[in-house]
């Protein structure tokens, strides 16, 4: 042991030393994440024919643009025409196609929400077909993403998640907000526990992914009901003006404000000695 | 009522009633009366216009009256409690005392979350208010003397507000004013030299601390509101001293007031417009949400939500902030953020000094001393009203700047190409503001001066021989006409010379000479009133057209017919041609 520890320590100036301490590096922990990985990526269980229906629908409807084997496809210019689908994992196919965000209507920056074209079996086959590409998250299940059972201790620490990572881009009262360059994070009025549970995992568009590791499935839910119980809260002071902080408050503030008490100092006014002598200023 | 008696008994007021012998036991003992009987006669010239600073004062007041009312259970620290009030999505989560108490306020004391959104809207109706009596009284030429001083008050009253609006926003230490605070320290930090000082002096130590809210609150139920009542004073009592200026017309002049008495008329008219005033912040109070406290969650500076604005009147320098590029100095170890001192600390202190030197710096344009009682239509001062179009131009783009990401979400446009269009508009669009507004301004001036000279359009078409149709003007009334005249001509000095009458070396050329640059550019382009002669020549012109000729009927004559024919003397109006004239000498049907 001395004598190899010599021979290292004689070596330990050679030119490859460093190579060889990175490679061990590396190495080592490549083999520690094999064996310690968490298991969040599992392909989905469908059985075949389902897997070759959404095959169908896939070489129809997506593959001018994500390739006929959801291999991608790169422009001219080097860009991404439609990303590579193996490893998205259907739970991004079941919110993508399940909140019309999928196919698009033209390229652009960000995929909007808008009209769903698929059926649910639909979706659950195309979700199916590219579960089968390449292990990626599945498709949570009720039990998941279900807000029936939360207490109101868990709504409140929802809360407490939401404004720490959610606020800052979905604005408080998840009416959304704007994003450099065209981007933006949709307003989540209208959708549905689900979804907003599937891109937490799965991270669309310019959302980053809030793994099972970051944020734990049960805190998922509680952010989930505390967003639900705020948008099913009544408006206790009005009218909410669009949930949109201070502008909207000043556009009211002068137009109706201003707008009423200038009304009213015309009317009072109007009442002068001019108008009742009738002679014209 | 202060008569001598003769011993026994005290004279008594004619008229037996309760309320007489009880004033005049008052006036016997404090005499205000003869100091009232002179001030309750005085009287308030009628205009919409002169209202716009009451709706501040009676916003103010509103402001007084429900302030004091939170305060009652607002509760200014920042000692961390667990909320356990009825509001359920808060429940059990950790917060200050102060946001406890706002949202305590909110949901647990009647009328508190309409009595905190009536303060919050009243306050907002409050600075909007101070700044479009702001805007008339520079638009009409209200500034001038004697009144300059009344100016600069008004506008350190604009200032507290705008401070004393701040104050407030922060104190419910939700997680936007706490945002707002945050944004604060970070102007203050962009301060070079001192910066650091002045935020640990402020916080008492790092950033958030435990003082902020508490100091917060002294200054803004206690300093500022004091220091704001004292202006309001101030700015009334010269009010009441200068006398109240008044729209020239018949009757009007430099040297009277022409209106209702204050008793019983005036006071009516504005103790009824406290009503309104505070109807209207009640109303909107109860219809519309304000800072939706609960729903902003209490501040953890590890958290921010987006749409995170200031109150609109923070909104300008917001939007200066935003458009801003990113420019910053590293000098030995130290870095100057010019990316925020610049349009936060520097560019509202600019703004700020050149507002409250408005009214001398056009006194030294116009080079204008007298005194003024009589307001000036905007346009009869092109320049003035351009440059203060110029001005807000300049404010509507930084305040919509501050927006931006509103207008991205909601108008579907890229954030980062509204960023370049408010850089470059907020240069170019007060220039274009300028022009089109004085150019409009001029426009205005010349029909003013066509009408004065050609009368007002009758409705009345005639139509020509040859087909040429031209609308026949009748002269405005005399009032009228005295209303559009009662203005100054400007009379241009010229240019000063190098030399004086003397021949002596004119040290102050220079300084004169770009006065004189300025004020030939201020004024050149204005068209000025009619002279007499002009006034009377176009009268005797005007009644030789109307005039009517034996037949009945009236002529068109040379200014509304331009053909070949010689017109003066033919009958133009058709009627000729009715069949019961003679019309064989006709020269126009010549060859018909």
């Amino acid at each position: 042991m001395r004598l190899l520890s010599a021979r290292l320590s004689a070596r330990r100036r050679s030119p490859f030393a460093g190579l060889v301490v990175l490679l061990l590096g590396l190495v080592l922990t490549g083999g520690a994440f094999a064996l310690f990985s968490p298991a969040q990526a599992e392909s989905g269980q469908a059985d075949q024919s389902t897997v070759a229906q959404g095959r169908t629908l896939f070489l129809v409807g997506c593959a001018s643009c994500h390739g006929k084997n959801g291999e991608g496809i790169v422009t001219e210019r080097g860009t991404q025409y439609g990303p590579p689908l193996a490893g998205v994992g259907a739970a991004s196919v079941d919110f993508q196609v399940g909140t019309g965000r999928m196919p698009l209507a033209r390229p652009g920056v960000q995929a909007e929400r808008k009209k769903v074209l698929y059926n649910p079996d639909e979706i659950k086959a195309l979700a199916a077909y590219v579960a089968s590409l390449g292990p990626g998250p599945s498709i949570p299940t009720a039990s998941q993403y279900s807000i029936s059972g939360t207490d109101s201790e868990a709504v409140a620490r929802g809360g407490q998640f939401w404004r720490t990572n959610c606020t800052a881009c979905h604005n408080f009262a998840a009416a959304g907000g704007a994003l450099p360059g065209g981007k933006y994070a949709p307003s989540l009025s209208g959708v549905t526990p689900k979804h907003m549970y599937e891109a937490m995992l799965t991270g669309p568009q310019q959302m980053p992914v809030f793994s099972d590791q970051v944020v734990k499935p049960s805190e998922k839910r509680d952010i989930i009901a505390y967003v639900k119980r705020l948008q099913s809260a009544p408006n206790y002071g009005g009218n909410a003006l669009g949930s949109m902080g201070p502008v909207t408050e000043g556009m009211a503030a002068w137009i109706v404000g201003i707008g009423a008490c200038v009304a009213f100092a015309v009317w009072i006014a109007s009442h002068s000695v001019r108008s009742k002598k009738g002679a014209k200023a | 009522m202060s008569t001598t008696t003769n011993g026994r008994t005290a004279a008594k007021a004619p008229g037996n009633d309760k309320l007489a012998e009880a004033a005049t036991w008052l006036d016997d003992r404090v005499g205000l009366a003869t100091l009232a009987k002179k001030q309750i006669r005085k009287v308030f010239p009628d205009h919409w216009s002169f209202m716009l600073g009451e709706i501040a004062l009676w916003s103010f007041v509103v402001l007084l009256l429900t302030g004091t009312f939170l305060t009652l259970w607002f509760k200014p620290s920042m000692t961390e409690v667990t909320y356990n009030g009825s509001y359920d999505l808060l429940r059990g989560v950790k917060m200050s005392e102060a946001y406890e108490s706002a949202l305590h306020l909110s949901f647990d004391v009647r009328g508190g979350l309409l009595m905190r959104q009536i303060h919050h809207w009243a306050a907002n109706l409050f600075i909007a208010a101070m700044l479009v009596h702001l805007m008339r009284i520079f638009l009409t030429g209200a500034f001038r003397k004697p009144r300059e001083l009344n100016w600069v008050i008004g506008s350190l009253l604009l200032l507290l507000g705008t401070l004393e609006g701040f104050t407030g926003y922060s104190l419910p230490d939700d997680l936007l004013s706490g945002t707002g605070i945050r944004a604060a320290d970070g102007f203050m930090l962009a301060v070079p030299v001192v910066g650091t000082y002045v935020s640990f002096f402020l916080f008492g130590g790092q950033f958030p601390g435990d003082d902020i809210i508490p100091r917060l609150f002294t200054a803004h139920i206690l300093l500022l509101p004091g220091i704001l009542l004292a202006l309001i004073g101030a700015h009334m009592l010269l009010l009441v001293f200068h006398k109240h200026t008044q729209w020239p017309g018949p009757g009007r002049t430099n040297d009277n007031v022409v209106g209702y008495p204050l008793l019983p008329v005036y006071t009516a008219k504005a103790g009824g417009f406290f009503f309104i005033v505070f109807g209207a912040t009640a109303l909107m109070g109860g219809l519309f949400t304000i800072n939706p406290v609960w729903k902003f969650g209490p501040y953890d500076p590890s958290q921010v939500t987006a749409g995170s604005q200031p109150d609109w009147y923070m909104g300008w320098p917001d939007g200066a902030l935003r458009i801003m590029p990113n420019w910053e100095t590293h000098l030995w170890g130290f870095t100057l953020s010019w990316n925020v001192f610049l349009p936060i600390i520097v560019l509202p202190g600019v703004v700020f000094t050149a507002v409250l030197l408005l009214p001398f710096l056009e006194a030294w344009i116009t080079g204008d001393k007298r005194e003024h009682h009589l307001l000036q239509r905007p346009r009869n001062a092109p320049s003035r009203t351009a440059l203060l179009v110029a001005l807000m131009t300049f404010y509507g783009i930084l305040w919509e700047a501050s927006g931006n990401d509103l207008i991205a979400t909601h108008f579907h446009l890229n954030l980062n190409y509204i960023t370049y269009f408010n850089r470059i508009m907020v240069f170019v669009g007060p220039v274009l503001a300028f022009i089109i507004t004085r150019r409009w301004c001029i426009s205005l001036q010349r029909a003013d001066r066509d009408r004065l000279l050609h009368g007002y359009e009758s409705g009345i078409i005639m139509r020509s021989p040859e087909g040429a149709y031209a609308e026949k003007h009748l002269p405005i009334s005399v009032d009228e006409a005295y209303t559009l005249t009662a203005r100054d001509r400007v009379e241009l000095p010229p240019p000063p010379g190098e030399v004086d009458s003397n021949g002596v070396a004119n040290r102050k050329a220079r300084g004169e000479g770009l006065r004189w640059r300025v004020r030939n550019f201020w004024f050149s382009h204005d068209i000025e009133k009619p002279t007499r002669t002009e006034l009377e020549e176009a009268h005797h012109h005007a009644e030789h057209e109307l005039s009517v000729r034996d037949d009945g009927h009236q002529h068109l004559t040379e200014s509304g017919y331009t053909g070949d024919y010689e017109l003066d003397g033919t009958p133009a109006d058709g009627h000729q041609f009715d069949g019961r004239h003679d019309i064989s000498g006709d020269e126009l049907r010549k060859g018909h």
